[in-house]
């Protein structure tokens, strides 16, 4: 992506490859650009060049709201995630309507009537325009209990009444609410990227480490070791792998299971990322500089040379993170991952699991959605923050 | 060169040797086997499970023997062309991965090929073309491309395709020739429904190849060889395809080996999606039985497959790109 960064650099920015540093007697006879980015630190260099790129900066916008959600997952369904409503098995979709009469109202839905097709036992759907739901904030629905801790049971939105329902992106084999589940879902999706990256970046970074910065036979021995896990195609190794949990497992265990699988292979990048990183940073002269100074390995390492990866880490995990979901995904569409009654985003995807059921309740297919925009959320976050990552640089 | 391919296969053959035992293990980890899950199931619908004939299995494929005895017997027979016996479809393993290989392999080789044909001109125009309509177009798919399970783009394809031009997209041949013997009917058949699959698994790996390239044409353009190259007056097309395209082709050879084993799993998802009567489904079905045999043969043959692409990819990255070849050829 180096376009962008050469149509962006201004020419007051300095490139530290070419331009001496001014000395300290300089500084007085800077303008007053010349200074902000001469006497800036790394970090601000960083979060000025990441702001730059649009995209990144909305997509980082769009990652936060999606963690918001699926934080506060239950007050903002409208629904239980295992709320059942028997009598709307597969209802298609009911739209939010703001005109009724020709007249702007507020927002409400149409109640649905069921008929069962007599030839085909399939149940039909059709709007019945005399029950108007209007659609309320903070209505009283299904209790929870928030983060385990308070029993509530106000829910952001809802429809009011005895047999008022609003299922806005339909419901599923058991009548149960798609738009709730979707949202309840958010929470295991948008975490397994971040604990499989947990154990990846512990895995990466003292691996990685210890293999650079120690190097000699333990060096060779866990670059060999890499090479062999690198060289096993990663979906049939997280198959098999995820195949190989007992199905006996409780839901939680096989969750952390999964997490761990996926993490598996990620921080074989990692490490080789860190260890280079430190073979490279470890000749500059300005670790000779504190090795002179009489500074310790610890010292270096954490005060010289963690800030000048740190960055890179944070890019090849924020990179590293759709490859989770993703994964994720896909394995439990298979049926080789999490199973119900937890519930994800790839969970809820494989109920879509063959084309004539696609054909009959496409809005099986919504769950999709959440996942292309997390993804393509992270993916636009990476692109930028790896532009950012070297500000001297470029 | 010669002394570079020749440390190369040295170093393969411990790292065949892990990868073997890793395989192998990975399958034998779920704790029992096959012959309880299937004594299990025969008991659930109400029959007696024979137990001599159980023992008689157990005893016949070394199932009570310990651990590293197991492994041995299989990988050792594994060099007399005997990969084992599948539980599940009581048959040899060689003969059922043999089966399912002709398709398997058409198929696979075909999309590469297809996405070639599609990634590589889009990228290209892509990149001399920045930020034009089609870029940001391209762009723009790719991305989507790149963010979609594949999976899901399969789904909304089959959906599309069947709501809209009554084509059922599962599967690759009509009821009547499922089963029948190889014929010229058969093979019309199968090019009928052949073109649907292809072009699924072809949309879902063109988007990151265009990506790749475009971003690798964008970093050469720039570079003053080709300044240089435009500057003795070549054509346009002739600087981009002799010098830049060349460049920007090298993540394309060194991932090349990539897609020796992709041909026996060929998109795993995919296929059993669209139920191709491919490789892929068929590893699916064996990780789920606890068929092990079956299961570690793929996984091993697939990582043996790995390891010689990889090896592969690195010769034609030596033979593509001269920098490689005079700076890495003697270490």
């Amino acid at each position: 992506m180096s376009e962008e960064t050469n149509v962006s650099a201004s020419p007051a920015q300095p490139n530290a490859a070419m331009i001496p540093l001014p000395s300290a007697g300089e500084e007085e006879g800077m303008t007053k650009a010349e200074k902000s980015v001469y006497l800036a630190s790394q970090w601000t260099l960083i979060i000025r060049r990441f702001r730059k790129h649009k995209l990144a900066v909305w997509s980082l916008g769009v990652v936060v709201l999606l963690y918001l959600m699926a934080i506060f997952c239950e007050f903002l369904a409208p629904y239980d995630l295992s709320r059942r409503f028997n009598q709307y098995i597969y209802q298609q979709p009911q739209t939010i309507r703001f005109v009724r009469d020709g007249r702007i109202t507020w927002p409400f839905v149409y109640g649905f009537k069921a008929e069962v097709d007599r030839a085909t036992f399939r149940r039909i759907y059709t709007v019945d325009t005399s029950k108007v739901y209007p659609i309320k904030l903070f209505v009283k629905g299904d209790p929870y209990e928030m983060w385990g801790l308070w029993p509530m049971d106000r829910h952001l939105w809802g429809v009011e009444g005895e047999d008022a329902t609003a299922f806005l992106l339909g419901t599923d084999r058991l009548g149960r609410d798609s738009l709730s589940r979707i949202i309840h879902g958010s929470r295991i999706s948008l975490s397994v990227g971040l604990i499989g990256l947990a154990i990846s970046f512990v895995l990466g970074l003292t691996i990685g480490g210890a293999s650079g910065y120690i190097g000699g036979v333990l060096d060779e021995g866990i670059q060999r070791l890499i090479e062999v896990l690198r060289s096993f195609p990663s979906l049939p190794l997280w198959m098999a792998l995820a195949a190989a949990m007992p199905p006996r497992w409780p839901p939680l265990q096989v969750y952390f299971g999964i997490t761990v699988v996926l993490s598996l292979i990620g921080w074989t990048g990692l490490a080789r990322a860190v260890r280079g990183k430190l073979l490279a940073l470890r000749e500059e002269d300005y670790v000779m500089a504190a090795r002179i100074s009489g500074a310790g390995a610890t010292h270096i390492i954490a005060r010289h040379l963690l800030p000048g990866f740190m960055s890179y880490i944070i890019v090849s995990l924020t990179l590293s993170i759709p490859g989770m979901i993703l994964g994720e995904t896909s394995l439990s569409f298979l049926g080789l991952g999490l199973r119900a009654p937890v519930t994800s985003w790839g969970v809820l995807l494989a109920e879509a699991q063959n084309a004539s059921i696609v054909a009959l309740y496409p809005w099986l297919l919504i769950p999709g959605i959440p996942v292309v925009i997390t993804v393509l959320a992270f993916n636009f976050m990476g692109d930028g923050l790896r532009d950012a990552a070297d500000p001297y640089g470029r | 060169m010669a002394s570079y391919i020749a440390r190369r296969l040295i170093i393969m053959i411990p790292t065949v040797l892990i990868i073997s035992f890793i395989s192998f293990g990975i399958i034998v980890l779920p704790p029992g086997d096959y012959l309880e899950s299937l004594v299990a199931s025969l008991e659930a619908q109400g029959e007696r499970a024979d137990q001599d004939y159980i023992a008689f299995l157990r005893r016949s494929y070394g199932l009570d023997q310990p651990f590293i005895v197991q492994y041995w017997r299989w990988f050792s027979n594994m060099f007399r062309g005997d990969f084992g016996y599948s539980f599940e479809f009581r048959r040899e393993v060689s003969d059922l991965i043999g089966e399912r290989m002709l398709l398997t392999v058409v198929i696979s080789i075909t999309t590469i090929l297809l996405t070639t044909a599609i990634a590589w001109p889009i990228a290209l125009f892509s990149a001399t073309h920045k930020y034009s309509f089609f870029d940001y177009v391209a762009t723009f798919f790719g991305f989507i491309g790149v963010s979609t399970p594949s999976f899901l783009i399969a789904l909304v394809f089959m959906f599309l395709m069947g709501r809209y031009f009554g084509v059922s997209a599962g599967g690759l041949f009509s009821p009547q020739y499922m089963d029948a013997a190889w014929s010229w009917a058969r093979v019309k058949d199968l090019l009928a429904h052949l073109w649907v699959p292809l072009f699924i698994l072809a949309t879902g790996s063109t988007a990151g190849s265009i990506r790749t390239i475009r971003a690798n044409m964008l970093d050469e353009l720039g570079k003053p060889y080709v300044i240089t190259a435009r500057a003795k007056g070549l054509t346009e097309l002739k600087v981009i395809l002799k010098y830049p395209f060349r460049v920007a082709l090298n993540p394309f050879f060194s991932s090349v080996g990539w897609m020796l084993p992709g041909i026996i799993s060929g998109s795993t998802i995919l296929s059993t999606v669209l139920s191709l009567p491919t490789a892929g489904p068929l590893l699916l079905r064996a990780l789920q039985t606890q068929d092990m045999y079956l299961a570690g043969s793929f996984i091993f043959l697939q990582t043996i497959l790995t390891v010689i692409g990889t090896l592969l990819s690195d010769l034609a990255l030596a033979w593509s790109d001269p920098r490689v070849r005079y700076g890495k050829a003697g270490s």
